[in-house]
């Protein structure tokens, strides 16, 4: 029997648009409306042929075997406790449910713990740490915003309903004329399809925002006659037209993207940006936001902040506290210096997302490897075990934080293809495992197949006991 | 002063992190004891001697140890972090966190160190006398207190964010720098001898920063003062003064505004 579900969230992008009805009929989807194309694609991907219903373990040759969840957990759980230094790396795409088990695990295993924010948009996190976070939620930039300014972001691809359920198109309470009443500025090197929808583009010149930014601060801090006749490729006259704009806002929202913490500099053009809505602030209201790219992204920065106190890049290998530093416990960096020696994947995708360099030092160095993601990814295609798991948002519910970190609560529409476990349970059955492994004398002693032990060379045996 | 020489001989799988290789921790230990001292590889933790041959002796007190490291030490981490006194030579490249919090006493590389070389040192002498990567005399992320004392000097060249959050202390660089050199300074001196591609002194609010090269991209918020001469590192030359940057906050201090001096050799 058909039955149609409404309100409910969609697992893509961070905009986490909770407003999908999903018909089902028999545990398959039948229909998805007012989802974006991607998010229709997410849900029918669930009721396709080709879905891996069960563990798999490489073969020599190449080749994958099923294996039973028990095996694939005992293999994970071995190599948790082995490894002198493993990484779980991933999350983009999972419940806070599932990171928080994560977590325990991580913990337990004194792994090194990263997510998604690693290759995206961590650099904001720093920017964040050295001059905070003056935010706001998205549906206050709906209702209030009457200049929006999308700095090296393009929603009209990466967010496809930002623009129509946040930033540019909706009549919110004080935003009554809509698109009408906004004013649009983009700011990119490339005229994007969301730059067609500005009042006013700026073609920064790659690689130097942070020349405009420091530009815009100076209109701001009074020194606008100081100004070189062009920044960054910027006309010093139209730089002061959109400081006017700015100015005369009644409530400036910013939202940034990779353009400005995925370019030289990173986190200095987040914080830079941050430092100008200060100065904004003398003038108006004004607010700034990330753009986000998964639609849980924003789930292990609050879930971990709250276990271990860092967002992302955390080093628990000392087992007394956790260390963060971009750069050395990064995912990219550990892979690419060869600093780990065991990775599980899980929720993304490293093989299609890492430099390729830096990927080949995992996946073909003889890492051991294990991938929990419910498809069959490039990762999965070089890891040692693959484990399928339920999709988020379609075969398990659970809580997800949207880009502006408003907690969302998500809903299974149908069961779980082939009764597969879910991240959280997963997780949970790989912790008891290794209590069980660590209670029959199984410990990190430095020696195991995928290490060359070295002569003469003993831990000292206090540290893991 | 007593010396003390560690030869690394067996190079371990991944790295190695070694923050007690100090003259704090050595002093008044028998060599023994020395060897005893933990170093780790991810969550397992080694005594020194597993990795190491130890000759000569510490002395009793930090001021008179000296240590000596031989072999390659390119893949350790953390030598010489937050020592008070004494000296440090390394025969060998290092890796991160050189000098790291150091607050006195000598350190020597003799070969390149990786990043978060000095980072947020408060007092003593590094010198590298090769290259370095970024976050050279840098702070640690989300500290608003850099390097506040000290001579941190580089023969090579450095990568980005040299001195970032600097309050203090004076950073040398002889060779070329890349971007983001006195990011939100707030004192100390900086001088790179070569070219730095821009970013000089972006968001800086007091401090001084001399570039004998050329900067490929000026920051927008430096402001062209006057020509000065200037002694720096021991050699007299005239300099353009520029001062910022003008997009970030300045105290006052009697009626006047504090801004960062970036001095461009003519």
């Amino acid at each position: 029997m058909k039955e149609v579900i409404k309100h409910v969230a969609c697992p893509y992008c961070g905009a986490c648009c909770d407003d999908l009805e999903i018909t089902v009929e028999d545990d398959k989807i039948i229909e998805v409306k007012n989802a974006c194309i991607i998010g229709t694609e997410i849900y029918h991907h669930a009721s396709r042929e080709g879905r891996v219903g069960s563990p798999r373990r490489r073969q020599p040759d190449g080749t994958y075997k099923d294996i039973t969840y028990d095996e694939a957990i005992d293999f994970t759980a071995k190599m948790l406790i082995k490894a002198k230094k493993p990484l779980i790396y991933g999350f983009g795409s999972t419940n806070c449910e599932g990171m928080a088990a994560a977590g325990r695990v991580a913990e337990d295993a004194g792994a090194v713990l990263d997510n998604c924010a690693s290759i995206c948009h961590g650099s904001s996190f720093l920017a964040i740490f050295d001059t905070g976070y003056p935010s706001c939620t998205l549906g206050e930039v709906k209702n209030r915003a009457d200049v929006v300014i999308y700095w090296g972001s393009n929603p009209a691809h990466a967010h496809p309903r930002h623009m129509s359920r946040y930033g540019i198109f909706p009549r919110g309470y004080f935003t009554g004329k809509g698109a009408r009443g906004r004013k649009v500025i983009v700011v990119d090197p490339r005229y994007t399809d969301t730059a067609r929808c500005a009042d006013h583009f700026l073609q920064v010149a790659q690689g130097h925002d942070y020349d405009l930014f420091d530009a815009f601060r100076m209109v701001m801090h009074g020194y606008a006659a100081d100004l070189p006749d062009v920044v960054a490729g910027i006309p010093k006259e139209k730089i002061l037209e959109v400081c006017d704009v700015i100015k005369a806002g009644r409530y400036v929202h910013i939202f940034f993207g990779m353009g400005l913490c995925h370019s030289d500099g990173r986190n200095h053009n987040v914080d830079i940006a941050i430092n100008l809505v200060r100065d904004i602030n003398e003038f108006t209201k004004c607010t700034i936001m990330a753009m986000r790219g998964h639609y849980n992204i924003a789930g292990p920065g609050i879930v971990w902040a709250w276990q271990f106190g860092f967002p992302y890049c955390i080093d628990l290998t000392k087992g007394s506290h956790a260390h963060m530093n971009p750069g050395e416990t990064s995912s990219v960096d550990l892979a690419n210096r060869g600093e780990i020696d065991a990775f599980i994947n899980i929720g993304t995708d490293a093989g299609a997302h890492f430099p390729i360099r830096s990927f080949e030092k995992i996946g073909g160095a003889g890492i051991p490897m294990v991938t929990i993601d419910p498809s069959v990814n490039m990762a999965a295609t070089v890891s040692d075990v693959h484990i399928p798991v339920a999709i988020v948002g379609v075969e398990t519910g659970g809580i997800c934080y949207r880009m502006d970190n408003v907690p969302i609560q998500y809903r299974a529409v149908i069961k779980p293809f082939n009764g597969i476990l879910t991240d959280e349970e997963l997780f949970d059955k790989i912790y008891e495992r290794m209590q069980e492994l660590k209670m029959a004398g199984i410990e990190s002693d430095g020696s195991w197949e995928y290490a060359a032990p070295l002569a003469d060379v003993r831990p000292v045996k206090e540290a893991y006991e | 002063m007593n010396t003390i020489t560690i030869t690394l001989a067996k190079q371990a799988q991944l790295y190695l992190e070694a923050d007690l290789i100090t003259p704090d921790q050595f002093a008044g230990k028998s060599t023994a004891e020395i060897g005893a001292i933990e170093i780790s590889e991810g969550k397992i933790r080694y005594p020194l001697a597993s990795f190491a041959k130890i000759e000569g002796a510490a002395g009793p007190t930090p001021e008179e140890t000296r240590i000596v490291l031989n072999g390659d030490w390119s893949r350790v981490k953390r030598i010489g972090q937050q020592m008070s006194a004494g000296e440090i030579i390394i025969n060998s490249n290092v890796d991160m966190y050189t000098g790291g919090w150091m607050k006195g006493g000598k350190i020597t590389v003799n070969g390149n160190a990786d990043s978060f070389t000095g980072i947020a040192m408060a007092g003593g002498e590094l010198t590298i006398k090769g290259n370095c990567q970024n976050h050279v005399g840098s702070a640690y992320r989300g500290d608003w207190r850099g390097m506040t004392g000290g001579v941190l000097r580089v023969m090579g060249n450095v990568g980005n964010d040299i001195g970032t959050f600097m309050r203090g202390g004076t950073i040398i660089v002889e060779g070329d720098a890349f971007i983001h050199v006195h990011t939100h300074g707030e004192g100390g001196t900086i001088i790179v001898k070569g070219n730095v591609e821009g970013r000089v002194g972006g968001q800086s609010v007091k401090g001084d920063v001399f570039v004998n090269g050329k900067i490929d991209y000026m920051m927008p918020g430096f402001k062209y003062v006057d020509d000065v001469t200037k002694e720096v590192d021991g050699v007299s030359a005239v300099y353009a003064h520029y001062i910022g940057d003008l997009g970030e906050r300045h105290p006052d201090v009697k009626g006047q505004k504090i801004f960062t001096n970036l001095y461009l050799k003519k």
